[in-house]
């Protein structure tokens, strides 16, 4: 079966020393290119994900029992060295040595005092591509600060512009993580491009509050340009009216709409029946929706509680006006445009069964994106890479395991 | 055009608006030939700000302005049969096409990926819509506003909301445009990494919605795991908190794993009601998070935000202030790395612009010679000239037949 596909990162192999979400997130997109990624773990020093999540706290039970763990590392194999001994830090040198990326997401520095930094490992493998991401970056006077999802949205200007006008900033949640791992993902293959036309690998310095403040660009721009920093607004645009996400029928049910110009704001009319307050010339043109646009919202209200989220999008969407709900998790995971795209897997998993998770987002025509295994046991793969890898005997394996240097 | 790892990749973008646009910029900041074709009356985001000193002018948005660096300009009316032969020449020598328009519009105009590949067999084509290529909502309308909500991410935000009273939102600015645009950029780079090594084009189908659902795969299939969809009332997120200081400003500070705690507890100087129940234990602390909120706020008004983020940080845990743009522009940390760099350009004259957030130890690696975002057909004369071949006066013509 396999032989069907070919897969656009094929040979590219990664030491995956990162936890949590946003560096294991980043090998997960490469693995899902085709990339192999060994994940270099230790009892000692358990990523965080296997025993919990942020949202859920700690609730598994056993390293192996995490829906979390599994989803953030599916396709990976796992070995477990303990990097904090000598030998264990050679150990995983060696493995290195084999690699073509490395990835790591500990505090800047923590990876050098291992033996484990650019300079430690560019002597086993001269051409590698390491990639270390934190916070704040590895440099400045931050650059020893600790960061999780949260601290990159606020730091990045995010969490400033998120939130109702009246309300407080919101840093929305592991999302940065999955954010910042995107931006990973694609600077690593460009240092394989790189290597592949120069020969060289590279050092890269990336920061996860910076990968935010890329996605406010323009905001950032507003100070830059006019002295100014936009606020927060809720759902609203910036001339956009009606813009908003409105009640629907149902328990915490709501639908978004948007409309963007005069024949959609008429096509909005009919479809609602032609109600007498929308024929007030002040909502005519779109500089008059806009201004009046709470007003509006009120009305709008009154028209989609009425009706499901769904019945609204379909009567909007037939009339060419831009209508969607605000879909729950349950809604995404039972609708008939998802169930179409083929967008979710059931997977075999060796501890939790099977685990529903989302596939690949992108449909590539000749390598396509794929899910080809459960996230790893905690040193699953001790074995096969250790010795069909790193050419080691069985006996010393398990002379590794004992002395917990492999643990 | 910029300088760097990716000198030599050809990437010809038809888009609009914010998600095609940046995932060309990415490319084009490091160094791709971008040539972006215009509608004759040009990318909307050109009409709209911020503008440079409130000044509407397509030329100075600071929106287009970001979204663009880096690219070379051209004007081009799909309208017209000779313009998309033009179209047809440009992508023939293209290694990557990002095009932005409704399923089956390119197929109707004889531009889809079956006759371009039959003229350029190594092309990369990429299509970003709202719903992607197939399923019952491929022709459906979305705006920013609607694809963010159609992907699950806003019915979680405000995230610790105290009831289900108001309406779900979308993430600050265009977040999710972008997000989008971020996305792509990886399965551009995975599909010419193939291209390189084999020669082999191919076809990649983007759904906006799916785009900004693959941020969310954790949350959306929690479901599973806790039997109920996640919202953005409170019970689904107690492990950070903002906190209000003496100034005014809002720190974020985590609170979990118990390392972390123990950190601002010490931070905060051992506050007697920190060393006993029910906070001494994170399952305890879940079960009053309520009450520690209270505790923590009433500590954070003893502190100024920078002075609570030093603290905090320096005892080894995750804080942060929340920062504006003035802030994040001013931050030390932000200076020190040089993140905002000045980009010149024609109208707009020298800004500074949010840079890279990577650096990198190979010099091949590092983008150089940065210029501005085109002005509308600024690169006309240099591709149609020089590239395709007509004289000077053809272009004229070409201009005034509506074609470019």
């Amino acid at each position: 079966m396999t032989e069907m596909f070919k897969d656009a990162l094929k040979g590219i192999r990664i030491a995956d020393f990162s936890w949590v979400w946003a560096g294991p997130y980043a090998t997960s997109l490469l693995s899902y290119l085709g990339a192999e990624v060994i994940k270099i773990e230790s009892r000692g020093r358990v990523d965080q994900t296997r025993k919990g999540s942020i949202m859920n706290g700690d609730s598994f039970n056993g390293y192996d029992s995490s829906p979390t763990f599994n989803n953030a590392n599916l396709n990976k194999q796992s070995v477990a060295i303990d990097i904090t001994k000598p030998e264990g830090a050679e150990l995983a040198r060696k493995l290195v040595a084999k690699c073509d990326i490395v990835v790591a997401n500990m505090r800047p520095g923590k990876m050098d005092k291992l033996g484990l930094g650019y300079k430690d490992l560019i002597k086993v493998k001269p051409d590698i591509i390491m990639m270390e991401s934190s916070g704040f970056g590895s440099t400045g006077p931050y650059k020893g600060f600790a960061g999780f999802a949260p601290i990159f949205a606020s730091f990045g200007g995010l969490a400033y512009l998120t939130g109702y006008e009246d309300g407080t900033p919101n840093v929305m949640s592991g999302v940065q993580d999955m954010r910042a791992g995107t931006a990973s993902a694609f600077i690593l293959i460009t240092a394989l491009i790189n290597r592949k036309k120069t020969g060289k690998g590279t050092y890269i310095d990336i920061s996860s509050s910076e990968c935010l403040s890329d996605l406010v660009g323009p905001q950032l721009m507003d100070y830059t340009m006019n002295g100014r920093s936009p606020f927060r607004c809720g759902n609203q645009d910036d001339i956009m009216a009606p813009h908003n996400v409105y009640r629907a029928k149902g328990e915490d049910s709501w639908v978004s709409i948007a409309v963007g110009n005069d024949e959609e704001w008429t096509a909005l009319k009919n479809a609602m029946g032609a109600p007498e307050w929308a024929e007030d010339p002040k909502y005519d043109d779109e500089f008059g929706r806009w201004q009046n646009r709470k007003e509006l919202d009120q009305y709008m209200t009154e028209w989609t509680k009425e009706r499901t989220s769904r019945e609204t999008m379909e009567i909007l969407q037939k009339a060419g006006v831009a209508a969607i709900p605000s879909f729950s998790a349950k809604e995404i995971l039972d609708d008939p445009h998802t169930k179409a795209r083929d967008l979710f897997q059931t997977i075999d998993t060796p501890a939790l069964g099977q685990q529903v998770v989302m596939r690949p987002a992108w449909k590539l025509s000749e390598t396509p994106a794929r899910i080809r295994k459960a996230g790893p046991l905690l040193g699953a793969d001790n074995h096969d890479v250790f010795e069909n890898l790193l050419g080691m005997k069985k006996e010393e394996v398990d002379r590794l395991e004992e002395a917990q240097i492999a643990w | 055009m910029a300088f760097g790892p990716l000198t030599g990749m050809k990437v010809v973008e038809y888009c609009d608006f914010i998600s095609g646009p940046y995932c060309t910029k990415m490319l084009a900041d490091l160094g791709a030939e971008v040539i972006k074709i215009e509608r004759p009356e040009g990318d909307s985001a050109r009409r709209r700000g911020p503008y440079l000193h409130d000044e509407p002018n397509p030329e100075t948005s600071g929106l287009f302005l970001y979204t663009n660096t880096n690219k070379k300009g051209i004007t081009l009316n799909l309208e017209s049969p000779r313009a998309r032969d033009i179209f047809k020449a440009l992508v023939k020598e293209a290694d990557v096409l990002v095009e932005d328009t409704l399923p089956g519009e390119l197929k109707e105009m004889g531009l889809d990926y079956e006759e371009l590949k039959e003229l350029n067999p190594g092309l990369i084509m990429v299509s970003i819509t709202p719903f992607g290529q197939n399923g019952p909502y491929s022709g459906y309308k979305a705006y920013y506003l609607n694809t963010y909500h159609a992907s699950g991410a806003g019915y979680v935000l405000p995230a610790a909301s105290p009831n289900a009273d108001r309406e779900p939102i979308k993430g600050g600015g265009y977040v999710g445009e972008y997000d989008i645009g971020v996305h792509t950029s990886v399965a551009v780079a995975g599909a010419y990494y193939h291209k390189l090594n084999t020669g082999e084009g191919q076809y990649i189908d983007i759904s906006k919605q799916e785009a900004m659902m693959a941020l969310e795969r954790m949350n959306i299939v929690r479901y599973y795991m806790i039997g109920k969809s996640p919202s953005r009332v409170g019970v689904n997120r107690v492990r950070d908190t903002l906190v209000q200081c003496k100034d005014d400003g809002y720190v974020i500070c985590v609170l979990y794993p118990q390392k972390q705690w123990d950190g601002i507890v010490r931070a905060l100087g051992n506050p007697e009601w920190a060393m006993k129940a029910p906070f001494v234990e994170q399952k305890e602390r879940d079960a009053h998070f309520e009450e520690l909120k209270v505790k923590l706020r009433e500590e954070a008004q003893k502190y100024n935000t920078m002075d609570l983020f030093f603290r905090i940080q320096k005892e080894g845990s995750a804080c942060a202030p929340i920062c504006s743009a003035e802030q994040v522009y001013n931050s030390p940390q932000t200076k020190a790395r040089h993140f905002f760099k000045a980009i010149s350009h024609p109208v707009a004259g020298s800004l500074e612009y949010p840079g890279l957030p990577y650096r990198f130890s190979a010099e091949e690696m590092k983008g150089k010679d940065d210029h501005g975002a085109p002005t509308l057909g600024q690169h006309n004369e240099e591709i149609y000239c020089n590239r395709l071949g007509y004289t000077k006066q053809e272009v004229v013509k070409l201009r005034e037949a509506g074609i470019i």
